[in-house]
Formats: structure tokens, sequence, C-alpha cells
């Protein structure tokens, strides 16, 4: 906690291993069912106290030497991923991964329960504790959390059953070939017997395990509760009110903190009226913390410690803090667009790819596009502002955490790196977030709340107000596209020319979310084609926000490819279409990758669900667009009215989607909806615009979340496969704002070429 | 600072020293550990702290815990009948599985009620127009539309 000042490189670098071990698929290929994501699984066998049958089973990367002795070097061979319990007591499964809304507490013990053959209404599902070598990774990004566990889990699944298929027919004196299995029982058909998992666990224990990698799996037609609609496990818990999120926390003799933080990131405390602050009703201290250097874990700031959040909240108001801006942003955004925007009429700083001979396909084509596309800067806005409570127990030199954290394994390391704990000292109970959308996968709450609670030694729960949330945000980066095309006198395009600008903290390496791989522009598909890059400086922190780089990057190629298609008087459809060519990976041997297939054939079944070409009512109009993201391949169609020239009706967004198998289709459903109204919500009127290194925007006045009256019907269709299930946090989301604004281009004749919208006059009604 | 008498779900609190200008919204949070109303946004913007009070629908981080003392509070955990039986609504949001992160949702909940105690059979615009201070980040404004509907339409089974 010494090194005071700003490390910009240190924090550059801790997002960075963010970034590894989020938005790194694990496999890199979780594509095929039987093939690629295929890390064998092992069991361990553990006979419960009471009788029964534990299964504790471990992840290890493919390829990796069996030890039979278990002595293997990787730390990562031995970590058991998750717990299946049966005993008389009942069947429990552990959902290790964080929730943040996503649905996984409840889609990834499915998967267990549906190789074991229980009934759903059996199993209890409890959140696990955080401890990697229990569980192996536990985090919740980058859409991985479903991918990572499918394999293992079903065979953790399927062995439990096989094991209790045998003790039955141990039992019953049968041959196990005449046993099977439904709703948590063993049934021997010819006699009539039955008997309950929960009877059988005991004896079941007591029997070899079987082979993991080789365990027969369920063929998809068997699945009974995989792709069917089932609520979440916390639902009843939700509505009722009771207390599952970080916010909610209430020990003992618990103190409330504030954190006051320098509003233009990196400043730091020169002065305060600590005297002042400490003497008034309700507070119990006030100090300064100097930060570590790190704008990832701690910043410097002022603790306020109160008996009551109010109290906090008041004697904020009345703090005076003079502050050190040296070294500290002074990001300012009209001045940053003013320079952007000249800086795109010119050619890029460097070339990042290209192939044939763009400049001379502009110059000779018959036809040809330009625009100027552009995104701002947002906020995560999740509706708990950041939160943590922490306890040092000073006597015992350990700290315990209850975090709403997407990365818990990672916040022990933070604190443990932070305060000189050993990470074996550190407590961090995993508590349900108010949403994650990325920001999450940042712990500088509990950095913060850790920090102030090692000196209190009482509990203390750290609550940020709104205000702080978004002045002191991990932000989607803002970024300006200039955007060239041609196409020949058959409407086929030709050339593709893409000048990203983009920011760059460190002088080196663009911000998270500027990161725009060649493949990721479809723009590469076409014959001629050139990518270049300029990073204009830009110091306030940037981070993941839901589908990182895609969710902007959408807008300003997907609204392109409609330009071009527009010049070229062709359907849009067919262009994409003819675009994507031959069904074929893009990347051979990366099922992670875009197969135009499957692009296509969302494509194609979104726009036939949406009805598209068929006549519409007055003033009515189709847009269509696709993207690849996060192994998903997703097609909308928004249908919308304009009224005015700038009141936009968006009435319904048809969604296409193949993320292979799917887990809980009620849970599926609900992403999908969600991704539409928060890509209409974000694309609508959000953005923060950036003043002497200050936020402007600090809460939703200003910065508005779509409403209610504004949301359109969505309906979602699932192309339901043999491919492994790949997450559905995020892919939804990038296609939504091209869709609309190409509709509203078809609607009324205006293009639509800057997020948000609010900009240019335009509403969503 | 004064002593108010508040009364919340059905029960009486004395709370001594409640500061004039505190919240309702932290009075409930902070002192009566009623922490299922929630803290979103402190402005009476995103309706995450909705409570009922007299039986109308009010921002509770909005609302001096003064001008409640005398009117009865209703909050989420006070939403289920006394036996534990749910809400017609809290039945029909499990159901429809609204929720996804579920931070926004008592809030939705408590509105959604006050709107079905004035309306039987409320139409798409009658449920937007009450709703439309209630803002849920994770966009579950379709399936909550949708469970009101069906709360609405069981209510009334259940009574004709
Ligand atoms: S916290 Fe009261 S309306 Fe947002
Ligand atoms: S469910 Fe997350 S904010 Fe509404």
């Amino acid at each position: 906690m010494s090194a005071p000042g700003v490390d910009r490189h240190r924090g550059t670098r801790s997002l960075q291993t963010i970034a590894q071990a989020v938005l790194t698929p694990p496999e890199r290929c979780p594509g095929l069912a039987v093939a690629r994501l295929d890390r064998r699984g092992f069991l361990q066998l553990t006979g419960l106290a009471g009788g029964g049958l534990m299964l504790a089973f471990s992840l290890r990367p493919a390829g990796a030497a069996t030890d039979p002795a278990g002595a293997t070097a990787d730390r990562d061979t031995l970590a058991p991923s998750a717990y299946l319990r049966i005993s008389t007591a009942g069947i429990l499964i552990h959902a290790t991964q964080p929730e943040c809304g996503q649905g996984v507490k409840t889609a990834m013990p499915m998967i267990i329960a549906e190789e074991l053959d229980a009934a759903w209404s059996d199993v209890e599902v409890r959140q696990s504790w955080i401890s990697e070598a229990d569980f192996g990774r536990q985090f919740a990004g980058g859409s991985t959390g479903i991918p990572r566990v499918w394999l293992p889990m079903r065979r953790a699944g399927a062995v439990a059953r096989a094991m209790l298929l045998a003790a039955a027919a141990e039992r019953w004196g049968v041959a196990v070939e005449e046993c099977t299995t439904a709703n948590s029982h063993v049934l021997h058909a010819s006699s009539g017997r039955r008997a309950a998992y929960i009877a059988l666990a005991e004896a079941a224990a007591h029997l070899p395990v079987p082979d993991p990698d080789h365990i027969p799996l369920k063929s998809r037609e068997a699945f009974r509760l995989l792709g069917t609609r089932i609520t979440g496990v916390d639902n009843t818990a939700l509505v009722t009110g009771q207390p599952l999120f970080g916010s909610d926390q209430q020990l003992p003799d618990m103190l409330h903190a504030a954190y006051v933080k320098c509003p233009a990131i990196g400043g730091r405390v020169r002065s305060a009226n600590l005297d002042v602050i400490r003497a008034l009703p309700g507070i119990e201290s006030a100090f300064i913390l100097e930060g570590n250097g790190d704008l990832t874990e701690l910043k410097p700031g002022i603790a306020i410690l109160g008996r009551e959040t109010w109290a906090v909240m008041q004697a904020r108001e009345a703090l005076e803090v003079e502050w050190d801006e040296t070294g500290a942003a002074r990001d300012d955004w009209a001045e940053t667009r003013a320079q952007a925007l000249r800086l795109a009429e010119a050619a890029g700083a460097e070339r990042l790819a290209a192939h044939g001979d763009t400049a001379k396909a502009l110059a000779e084509a018959a036809t040809t596009v330009e625009a100027l596309y552009s995104y701002a800067f947002v906020a995560h806005a999740q509706l708990e502002p950041q939160t943590c409570t922490a306890w040092y127990h000073a006597d015992e030199g350990r700290m315990e955490l209850w975090a709403p954290t997407q990365t818990p394994q990672r916040a022990v390391s933070n604190v443990a790196g932070l305060l000189g704990l050993d990470e074996a000292a550190i407590t961090l109970h995993q508590l349900r977030m108010g949403g994650g959308f990325g920001r999450r996968l940042v712990n500088d709450p509990v950095c913060e709340a850790a920090a102030i609670a090692y000196r209190v030694g009482r509990p203390v729960k750290l609550q940020w107000t709104r205000e702080d949330d978004m002045r002191h945000d991990y932000l989607r980066a803002g970024g300006f596209h200039a955007l060239k095309g041609a196409v020949d006198p058959e409407g086929r395009a030709v050339a593709w020319q893409n000048h990203f600008i983009t920011f760059t903290a460190d002088g080196r390496t663009p911000v998270f979310g500027g990161h725009l791989q060649p493949t990721e522009d479809l723009g590469h598909l076409i014959a001629n084609f050139r990518l270049e890059r300029t990073q204009l400086p830009w110091l306030s922190p940037c981070g993941f926000w839901r589908a990182p780089g895609a969710s902007v990057f959408a807008f300003a190629l997907q609204g392109f490819l409609h330009e071009l298609s527009t010049a070229a008087g062709r359907d849009h459809l067919e262009f994409l279409l003819e675009i994507l060519g031959e069904p074929r990976w893009l990347e051979p041997d990366n099922t992670w990758a875009l197969h135009t297939g499957r692009a296509a054939d969302v494509l194609k079944l979104a726009a036939a669900q949406a009805g598209w070409g068929r006549p519409l009512p007055e003033g009515h109009a189709l847009g269509l667009a696709f993207y690849f993201s996060h192994a998903a391949h997703v097609a909308q169609v928004a249908e919308v009215s304009v009224e005015d020239g700038q009141r936009i009706r968006v009435h319904e967004v048809t969604v296409a989607c193949d993320v292979g198998q799917i887990v809980n289709l009620s849970g599926a459903e609900n992403q999908s909806e969600g991704s539409v109204i928060d890509g209409l919500s974000a694309m609508a009127g959000q953005q923060l615009t950036h003043e002497q290194g200050r936020v402007r925007e600090s809460n939703f006045d200003r910065y508005p979340l779509l409403r209610m009256p504004q949301a359109p019907r969505v309906r979602t269709h699932f192309i339901q496969s043999d491919w492994a299930p790949t997450g559905l946090g995020e892919p939804v989301l990038p296609p939504v704002a091209p869709a609309v604004c190409n509709a509203v281009y078809t609607a009324c004749g205006r293009r639509i070429r800057h997020l948000p919208i609010s900009q240019d006059g335009f509403t969503l009604v | 600072m004064s002593t108010l008498r508040l009364e919340v779900n059905g029960q009486d609190h004395i709370l001594e020293n409640v500061p004039d200008d505190m919240p309702l919204l932290w009075v409930l949070r902070d002192r009566l550990g009623l922490v299922g109303t929630r803290y979103g946004c402190g402005i009476a913007e995103c309706g995450a702290c909705t409570v009922h009070l007299g039986g109308s629908p009010v921002r509770a981080c909005q609302v001096p815990a003064r001008a409640a003392a005398g009117q009865p509070v209703t909050t989420i955990e006070g939403l289920a009948q006394p036996d534990g039986t749910l809400h017609p609504l809290q039945q029909a949001w499990i159901d429809h599985d609204v929720a996804q992160c579920g931070y926004c949702q008592s809030g939705q909940l408590m509105s959604a009620a006050a709107l079905l105690a004035r309306h039987q059979a409320p139409s798409d615009a009658d449920i937007d127009a009450a709703m439309a201070g209630n803002l849920c980040r994770c966009g579950t404004y379709l399936r909550i539309r949708r469970a009101i509907h069906d709360a609405a339409g069981r209510r009334q089974a259940i009574e004709t």
C-alpha cells in the first residue's frame, strides 16, 4: 500500500491479465460436442460421514499426461471443478460460478442433473465457496461459463448415474443392463423394483468409479431437462426480498463506509477537512489512503466511516478536498472528438491488415461510398452500485470478504497483494451481483473495502453512490471508423477500407475495447481490403463492457455494409449472403471462429421469421444485421417506424441465434430479450462526456436507461444443433443497433452514423 | 433528530434519533434490516427503492422517514401474506422467470402490486405507464409485462 502515484502500465497489465483469463476461451475450440472442448475429467470419490456418495470431479487440460499416482506437476490437473453430493439428505449440486444475472446458477446444475437423470425438483442448488483448489477457475465473463463446464459436468452426472445403477443391480442381483433410471430413481422393469438414488448413495459410494472419459453420455434426443424452460433457483428468494446481494450484507457492529476519490482519475489527496468530518454526527472515523498505484486496485482517496449509510452520505456533503491532479487524466471528449474527425480524413498511422489493392479498386470502381461512424464512451450502470463488505480479524490475521464480483479468485489475490496477506488468510464469500456486464471483472471496490477494514478491525460495508459508480467506471471505449467501400457494376462488393481511430493510455497498446482484429471486420472477406489504425491518448481507464469491441464495431461495420448494398441497389440479405460465400470455417482448425454456413443460416432464419420482403404497414421498414462474437452467430431483423424523421419506434426485433445446444431455454430467451433492450438502451442516449478528466454524467437523469414503454417485442429463434453450447450473455447485443439504424434508413432515408443517436436528435419512443 | 413511530409490514417500530432528512430507504435498510428495498440512484430515477406508503407506491429514497410516520409502510418483505402465501405477482414472477440479476425486482414488484390494487385488468398501456419509473438494466421489461397480465388474470379467476 505504499507507492503513491499511478503506474499506468501496472493498471494496464492488470487488465490484460483479466483479459487473458476472461476473453480467451478455455480451450479455444468448444465447437464439436465430443471434440475440442474435450477436457478430460477424473473423479475423486469420497465417502460421506453418515453414508452417501460425493463426487468431486476435476479438469485436466486435453492432452495432459495422466499420472496414475496423481502426482502431476500442473496445479490445474488435480483441481476439482464442482461437487455433486448425494446422500440420504438429498441431492445437492454446488453452483461454482458467480451469478450476475446470466443464469449460470441454474444452468450449470441443470447439466449435471440431466446426465444424472435426477428430477429437477429433487435437486438442491447452493452457491459454492471460492477455492481454486476445490473447484478450478471460478469467474463470470466472456460468455465462457457454460462452454467451460459442459463436458465435465455431463460426465460427472453420468458417472454418478452409472454408480447408482451398479449399486441397484448389485442389491437386486440383476444385470445392470436390465436397469434404467428416471426421476432420481433406478428401475428394474421386469420385476417392477425401484430404488431412490438417495437410498442407493451409500452402497454406490463403495463401488469403483468408472472412467469418465469413456462414460456414455445421452444423445440430444434423450434430454429431458436441457432445452426446457426452468425458472431460476433464486427466484423465490428474489421476489420476497431476501438478502442475496452484495449490498444486503449485515454484520454485528458493522460500520458503513464511503470512499471518495478524485473525480479526475489518477488524482491524489493533498489535504482534506478530516477533523470537521470526524466531528459530524454518526461518523466514527475518516482517513486518507494513498493507493497502491494500480488503477484496477486501490486509487488514492478518503475513507469516511459511520454508523449508518445516511450519516456517511451527509458527511460527504461537508467534505472539502484539495486534490493533487499532477498526472491525473485530463481527457476531454469534445476536443478528442474534433481531433479524431480531423484525423479520419487522412490515412491511419499504422496498417493492421491488407490484401488486394484497395486504393486502385476504390479509384476504379463504378460506385464508391464513404462514411464516418463514431460511438461515444459509455458506463456500465449495472443497477447495484459497487459495494463490498470486509472484516479484518486482526487477532487471527485473517480477512473475510463478502463480495459481488465476477472474478472472485482474482479478488483474493488482489487483496493479498495489496495488504501483504497470505491468500490462505483470505476468505471470500461470493454474493449475487446486481448486474455485472463486465464491470465487476475489476475488483477495485473489493480492494477499497479490504484496505479500509484492515485499518479499523471491524466489519465494514463499503457502498458507492450511483455518482461514484458512474465517475469511477472502466469505460466502454469510444471510437471512430472512416470507411470506404466500392461495388462493381454487377453490384458486388469489391473494396473495403476501414481507418479505425481508437485510444491508448500507455502510448503503445490500445485500451480495452480498442482491439479490432482484422477477422472481426467482415470486410476482410472482400477482395480488396485494408484496415488501418490511429490511436489517440486517453487516460481514464477503459474496460470490458458486455460484448467488448463487438458491441460497437457491429454498429459501424454492419451499418456500412448496408450503405454499400444500398448503393449497389441490392437486397441486403442477398448482399450479405454473397459476401459470406461458401459454408466454411474462416479459421481452419478453430471451431471458435466464424462459420459462414452457420452465419448464413441465422441470417436466413431471421429473415424468414421476420417476413423479410413482406408488405409492411405504411411508414414501417425492416433492417437486418449479423454479428459473430463469443463463438455465437446472431442475426436480427428490426421493424421500425419513424415519425417526423426523428422519433423512432422499434416495433419488433426478431433474433436468430446459433449457440449450439440450449441449456435453459427460459434463461436463454431472457438473455436474448435483455440484450436487445440493453443494446437499444445504449444506442438511444448513453454517453459519457469527459471535461478536464471529469465525467459530466453521474446519474440516470443524464445517463438514461431504456424504460418499459420503449421496449419492443422480441422474438428469439434458436438453431439448436449438436454443437456444444456456447455463452449467451453477450453475443445478442452487437447486432441490435445496426439492425435498427439500417431499418431507420429504409424507413425515412436518414442514415444514423453516430452513437448515441440522441446526438443527432433521434429519440426512441 | 426526532423519535419516530413507524408501522412497517404490520409491525410497530419506535426509532430514536432519526435525522429529520433521513430517507425512509436508509431507515428500512440500516435500522430495520429490511434490505429487500434497494438503492440504485438516490434521485427518484430508478425505482429500485419503491415501497407502499398508505397503499401508494413511493420512492423510499425521496421520502423522509419522518413523513412516513402515521401511515402504514409495506416493503417487499411484507408483500406476501403473513402465512407466507405469495402475492399473485410474486408467483407470476417465479413462473415467468422474470429476473435476471434481480436487483430491480423488489421495486418492480411493489410498483406492479400498486397497479393491480387499482386496476383489475390493466392494459399494456396501463402497465407501461405504471412501470415507466422502474429501470431494469438487465432488460426484463417484456417478462414483467407478461407476468403482470398473468397475475391479473389469475386473481380475476380466483375472484369470479
Ligand atoms: S434509489 Fe430511489 S429511485 Fe433510485
Ligand atoms: S433484473 Fe437486473 S436490473 Fe432488473
